[in-house]
């Protein structure tokens, strides 16, 4: 089943989505405009461009620091890039959903809480001391748990829906971040400042070395995902089709959900949170690539991501000279075209 | 006979309240109201407030859950899960940030209006789009919320003022004393208002067709109804904060007991609400005597298991 992909799989239209996706989504209808494989090819092409400009252009002062620094700053965006856009198009595969990220789950709110948490028992200079690839991967492993946990808890059962467990998350979320505002109020203003930094995306401020194990789990998971790019196509069917497709659903939906969970762990706990992006990119790719194909639409996924950010970091450094705010304009606007998508689109 | 059972949780609440008056950190008992000047009045500027606030505050969120679930034919949704409380909280902020100086009541005026906004949004989107299970409602709710929320957050950063927003959105009681709190008796109005216009908000409840079939003027119920829900959250945000979850709890404890008639059902809601907010106000005044947890934040993880239980009775009944 791993290779050989199921006949249905080729041509697998969304649930509902089919209507407003164009002639491009149909099953039936013949695919209009460009070759998935030049809609790809031109894709990569941007985000070359925009990496050259990136890295190369406007130096002043020494080049090598500039350089350095940018090449980290890049690595970082790949890594939330492929995070954020993978993670997304593979949870909104098993939810059947097109409008949700996984961090509705409650990811952010499990970060917020133990960074405040630190904080707030140890005193502010916690989180630079601490910082280092231990923190990251507790980091990271807490929130794997958290959703594993919730997972287990709720989809096990024989009337297990994943709206459900996605609402407990929800309400869980909401806990814990009222938690988190009461502790904020206990520190002090000084410790507060350095906590009120590691509460949004930030993508320049991340550390060289943690790049290397962050890129290795993209690597796995990337791989791990690719893999079984047909059984996801697959899983677009619904449960009972792709149960009779010689699909065992659950456990495919757990591999997923957590392998989905690492990565945005993973890149929260790098990045800080960001919660429309993913949503972004997603819909952006599903435009683009003119088809549902996993193949098609996960790699587009991520080059649209990365080109967002690297491009997106090129234009706010340098023509709006606000490097630091990317991540708040990105959620702004996503926030934005989310709510509009959702009015266009009619359904949840 | 038939009021007994109401007449009994009356008393139990009065007793609550009571409780409420007598304890806390500068020590007060019912004897030295008479001899102790000083004492008597630290308790009418800080204990009867207090008490007066956590009575009219759950009676606002539970009110405002109910009208809600009526007019949205949902049982998960209350101010904190509409986005509506975030509304408010962004009103208030972006006042703060334009006119620092501004009095209280201009405060909530602007917190109510964002609410009323906001509670709109809501509805808007909900009607625009269909619905596949009962659930997803909540979930739109907070995902609007979490929309204005980012907003207010990076308003809030952008202006030193993060902290003040988290120290203000956990809220809490303890700072309640005389002078701070009495524009909450609006609530107590609005608790009255929906008493005598309970029957057209049970009857708004079976839906719009329903409604307008029997004769209902049902746009102007539904824009009384939101404007009670945002004065009862714009009021209440400001003076002591978030109260997550209470709206939805006790009105769908009390319907599951009792079923659906709003007006038999309001004085139930409202007792409970009250009794279950002085538990949690006691529970964090008592857990850490002298220091003291919000109730607020009691009421949360109180809130968020016994939300999580409804889910999950939901469930097991039928599919959601």
């Amino acid at each position: 089943m791993s290779e050989t992909r199921p006949p249905t799989a080729a041509t697998a239209p969304h649930d509902k989505a089919t209507s407003d996706a164009g002639p491009a989504g149909g099953a039936a209808a013949p695919r209009k405009g460009l070759p998935v494989a030049a809609r790809l090819a031109l894709a990569a092409g941007l985000v070359a461009v925009a990496v050259v400009l990136f890295l190369f252009l406007f130096i002043e002062g020494t080049f090598a620091f500039a350089f350095e620094r940018r090449l980290t700053v890049l690595g970082t965006m790949v890594i939330v890039a492929f995070a954020h856009a993978v993670g997304t198009v593979v949870f909104q595969t098993i939810t059947h959903n097109r409008i949700l990220t996984p961090s509705i789950m409650g990811f952010d709110a499990v970060y917020i809480l133990t960074q405040t948490l630190l904080v707030a028992v140890f005193g502010g200079s916690v989180l630079a001391a601490t910082d280092g690839m231990p923190k990251l991967v507790t980091q990271t492993l807490l929130m794997v748990c958290f959703t594993m946990l919730l997972f287990r808890w709720l989809f096990s059962g024989r009337n297990g829906s994943i709206h459900v467990m996605l609402l407990v998350g929800v309400v869980l979320g909401l806990a814990f971040r009222s938690l988190s505002d009461f502790l904020q109020r206990l520190l002090s203003p000084s410790e507060h400042d350095v906590l009120a930094t590691r509460l949004f995306g930030r993508l320049t401020s991340a550390e060289v070395g943690y790049l290397p194990l962050a890129g290795a789990v993209c690597l796995i998971v990337g791989a791990v995902v690719w893999h079984r790019r047909y059984r996801l196509d697959t899983l677009l069917l619904g449960r009972e089709t792709a149960t009779s497709l010689g699909i065992a659903h659950k456990r495919e939906l757990t591999v997923m959900l957590l392998l989905v969970s690492l990565l945005i762990a993973m890149s929260t706990a790098l990045a800080g949170p960001m919660t429309f992006f993913g949503f972004v990119t997603a819909m952006l790719a599903y435009q683009f690539a003119g088809t549902h194909r996993h193949a098609v639409v996960l790699p587009m996924a991520f080059l649209i991501g990365l080109l967002t950010l690297v491009g997106g970091q090129f234009v706010m450094e340098h023509v709006f000279y606000a490097s630091g705010m990317l991540t708040v304009v990105i959620e702004f606007l996503g926030g934005a075209v989310f709510l509009v998508h959702l009015l266009r689109k009619g359904s949840l | 006979m038939r009021r007994l059972p109401l007449a009994s949780a009356a008393l139990g609440v009065l007793a609550l309240v009571i409780a409420s008056l007598f304890i806390g950190g500068y020590d007060i008992g019912p004897r030295s109201l008479f001899t102790d000047p000083d004492a008597r009045e630290m308790f009418l500027i800080s204990r009867v407030p207090r008490t007066l606030a956590l009575i009219l505050a759950a009676a606002a969120m539970a009110v405002s859950g109910v009208i809600m679930q009526m007019l949205v034919q949902n049982r998960f949704v209350e101010p904190t899960t509409t986005g509506t409380s975030e509304w408010a909280a962004l009103g208030v902020l972006l006042l703060t940030v334009l006119t620092p100086g501004a009095s209280l009541l201009v405060k909530m005026g602007a917190a109510s209006l964002f609410a009323f906004a906001g509670a709109l949004v809501f509805l808007v989107v909900l009607s625009r789009i269909a619905l596949k299970s009962q659930v997803i409602v909540p979930i739109v709710g907070i995902m609007l919320g979490a929309l204005v929320s980012s907003v207010t957050v990076y308003i809030a950063s952008s202006t030193q003022l993060l902290q003040m927003l988290a120290t203000w959105r956990s809220g809490g009681f303890s700072s309640v004393v005389r002078g701070s709190y009495e524009p909450l008796w609006a609530v107590g109005a609005i608790v009255v208002g929906l008493y005598v216009a309970a029957d057209r908000f049970t009857i708004a409840g079976l839906g719009r067709d329903t409604a307008v079939s029997l004769g209902l003027p049902y746009r102007r119920i539904l824009f009384t109804g939101l404007t009670m829900v945002a004065l009862a959250t714009g009021v209440t945000t400001v003076v002591v904060g978030f109260i997550p979850f209470l709206g939805l709890i006790v009105p769908n404890l009390v319907s599951m007991a009792r079923g659906d008639d709003i007006r038999r059902n309001l004085p139930w809601v409202v007792l409970a609400s009250v009794a279950l907010m002085i538990v949690c106000d006691l529970v964090g005044r008592l857990v850490v005597f002298p220091m003291e947890i919000p109730a607020t934040l009691v009421l949360g993880a109180v809130g968020a298991v016994m939300f999580v239980a409804m889910i999950l009775r939901q469930r097991g009944k039928a599919h959601v």
